[in-house]
């Protein structure tokens, strides 16, 4: 088996395993682990995971295709997630995706060439009150307008 | 009047508020220490007295939950859900970025009460920042030594955990997050039994919302009758309100249960946006019934007067709809996101959200047929009480409302034969 966690990556579910009674329920960490280590979550790093936690490969695809934020195909260096459920729509979500696909001239699912940047639109992100927003990687960015979108993506493709 | 009832956002406006010293400078933690000088059982009387209901959306009494746990010698747990997901609401989001320690407070003194030993907050994956706020809380509270194998020094052990979800709405339903937690996919279970009697790791559980827990540092410090205090009778207490739609000013609000709602929109949130008319109110997250602009006027939110008009006051989540807004794209994003959501354990759901979401795309590409209203109304009945969890009601509420409501709209809609507008929204780029 080719993919191995770096030692800290080892290390740290160590940690997480410890904060259950069962192994199983670090499965989920493992999986986050997983997919920081190694960029996405293939077949191959599933079987990993099932290898350190005692799990089947059936049960952990099981579970890492249940879960919309484990990707299982390659995604640019920015996951760019636009929300477009009903609260965001009442605020422009729908043209504020439109604008950014413009922008980054991909599609829905799509990835730029250069592989900075893949567009999601994905359903509610929880922050409704602050719409239109998206999510890229990790961070919330709010109240959107084509202003702040241009100047986020700009810091972005030059980081 | 909603000014002087801040309890669970009283702290947010402070520099510093997510920090343990902001906190303690308030009189935090001085609640779960005099918790854990009372007896268990009178921990959770005096939640009941003080008429807390549970603020995840069914509004079920908290203390009598927590007086469900068995008194055997089996370990316990607590799980907290902050799986934040019902479209509309953000609430939650706010007290673990502004004020995580009022959940741990809150924490310790539901774990004392029910005497587990551990406690897990389920955050769904999304939500980086607060995630890193609850656990920096954690571990400045175990640095105070009010956690960990001696809390407050009194012989109590109690240790609390963060748990990352990975995006499925459905673990929001508490045996679906249950077996997340227990790293399995989020179906959720048959009961019962149910969580008290056999929860996470087969052990007594009692799942409670954010909100829910957050408002018990207030309730032990102060008593019940100062909660009751605020609020109506058989709705006690502040709620936190998460607006969201055509309104000046949206965002998360502490006002008493019983809060005219016209208020809420007009004087909180500081009227409707760029002086729209309201044509309607989603008033608890996006699974509850739409109220007409009509239904809204002298409406009061609290659990009683919201079911009254039909509705519920579901997790506090008020999606604010101007004139203008087109319903029959509005309501296929919802039946889209039901459908994308549904777990696909029962038949009924699985096949049910997924029709829906069909027959509401057909009708927005100028395909639909009058008849096809017909349709989503029985196939919203059928659904509804047919399967294990929630999710299929809540999928069923807005189809069922959105269609009888404003079936005129829908109608001509159809008879027109509209192609979807590629803008369909009245509102662009204004925030």
């Amino acid at each position: 088996m080719a993919l191995e966690f770096s030692a800290e990556a080892k290390t740290e579910l160590e940690a997480i395993r410890a904060k259950y009674p069962v192994a199983q329920a670090a499965l989920l960490p493992a999986l986050y682990i997983a997919q920081r280590e190694f960029g996405h979550v293939s077949l191959e790093a599933m079987e990993y995971v099932g290898s350190l936690l005692g799990l089947s490969p059936a049960r952990v695809l099981g579970v890492a295709t249940f879960y919309t934020m484990f990707n299982k195909e390659a995604v640019g260096k920015y996951l760019v997630q636009v929300c477009m459920n009903l609260p965001c729509c009442l605020r422009g979500a729908e043209e504020m995706f439109n604008y950014i696909s413009k922008k980054l001239g991909v599609k829905n699912g799509e990835t730029t060439k250069d592989g900075k940047f893949t567009l999601m639109k994905v359903e509610c992100l929880g922050a409704c009150g602050s719409a239109p927003m998206m999510q890229v990687n990790d961070d919330y960015y709010e109240n959107l307008t084509p202003a702040k979108v241009d100047e986020i993506l700009a810091r972005l493709a030059n980081a | 009047m909603a000014d002087e009832a801040k309890i669970l956002s009283r702290n947010w406006g402070k520099p510093d508020s997510h920090k343990i010293e902001t906190y303690l400078a308030s009189g935090g933690y001085e609640a779960a220490r005099k918790a854990i000088g009372m007896k268990p059982a009178d921990v959770c009387q005096v939640v009941l007295d003080a008429g807390l209901r549970g603020r995840g959306g069914a509004g079920f009494p908290t203390g009598r939950k927590w007086m469900f746990m068995p008194k055997d010698d089996r370990p316990r747990y607590l799980l907290v859900n902050a799986d934040e997901g019902e479209p509309g609401t953000f609430k939650d989001r706010d007290i673990m970025r502004f004020d995580p320690h009022m959940l741990v407070e809150g924490m310790i003194i539901a774990c004392w009460g029910m005497q587990a030993n551990a406690g897990y907050v389920y955050v769904r994956g999304e939500f980086v920042e607060p995630i890193n706020r609850v656990q920096a809380a954690i571990d400045e509270a175990y640095a105070k030594g009010f956690l960990g194998d001696s809390i407050f020094g009194s012989g109590y052990k109690l240790d609390l955990y963060v748990h990352r979800g990975a995006g499925a709405y459905v673990c929001g339903e508490e045996t679906a997050l249950i077996n997340s937690l227990e790293g399995k996919k989020g179906n959720p279970r048959i009961r019962p039994p149910f969580p008290p009697q056999r929860g996470v790791f087969d052990q007594p559980t009692t799942v409670n919302n954010v909100e829910s827990i957050a408002a018990t540092p207030f309730i032990i410090a102060n008593g019940a009758e100062a909660y009751r205090k605020f609020g109506t009778k058989d709705s006690a207490g502040t709620k936190l309100f998460s607006v969201s739609g055509h309104v000046n000013n949206p965002g998360v609000f502490e006002v008493p249960l019983g809060y005219p709602l016209m208020d809420l929109i007009n004087v909180e949130c500081k009227g409707m946006l760029n002086g729209m008319r309201l044509k309607a109110v989603i008033p608890g997250g996006s699974s509850t019934p739409i109220l007409t602009a009509a239904e809204c006027q002298g409406l009061n939110l609290d659990y009683e007067s919201i079911a009254k008009a039909g509705s519920m006051l579901g997790s506090g989540a008020v999606i604010v709809i101007g004139e203008g807004t087109c319903l029959v794209n509005s309501l296929h994003v919802l039946t889209h996101f039901y459908a994308h959501e549904s777990c696909g354990q029962c038949t009924p759901c699985r096949e049910g959200t997924g029709w829906m979401a069909q027959l509401t795309g057909k009708i927005i590409k100028g395909q639909g047929k009058v008849e096809d209203l017909d349709l989503l109304l029985s196939l919203a009945n059928n659904m509804s009480g047919n399967t294990i969890c929630p999710l299929a009601d809540a999928a069923a509420g807005p189809v069922k409302s959105f269609i009888t409501k404003f079936r005129a709209e829908f109608e001509q809609y159809i008879n027109e034969r509209k192609e979807r507008n590629p803008s369909p929204w009245p509102v662009g780029f204004k925030n």
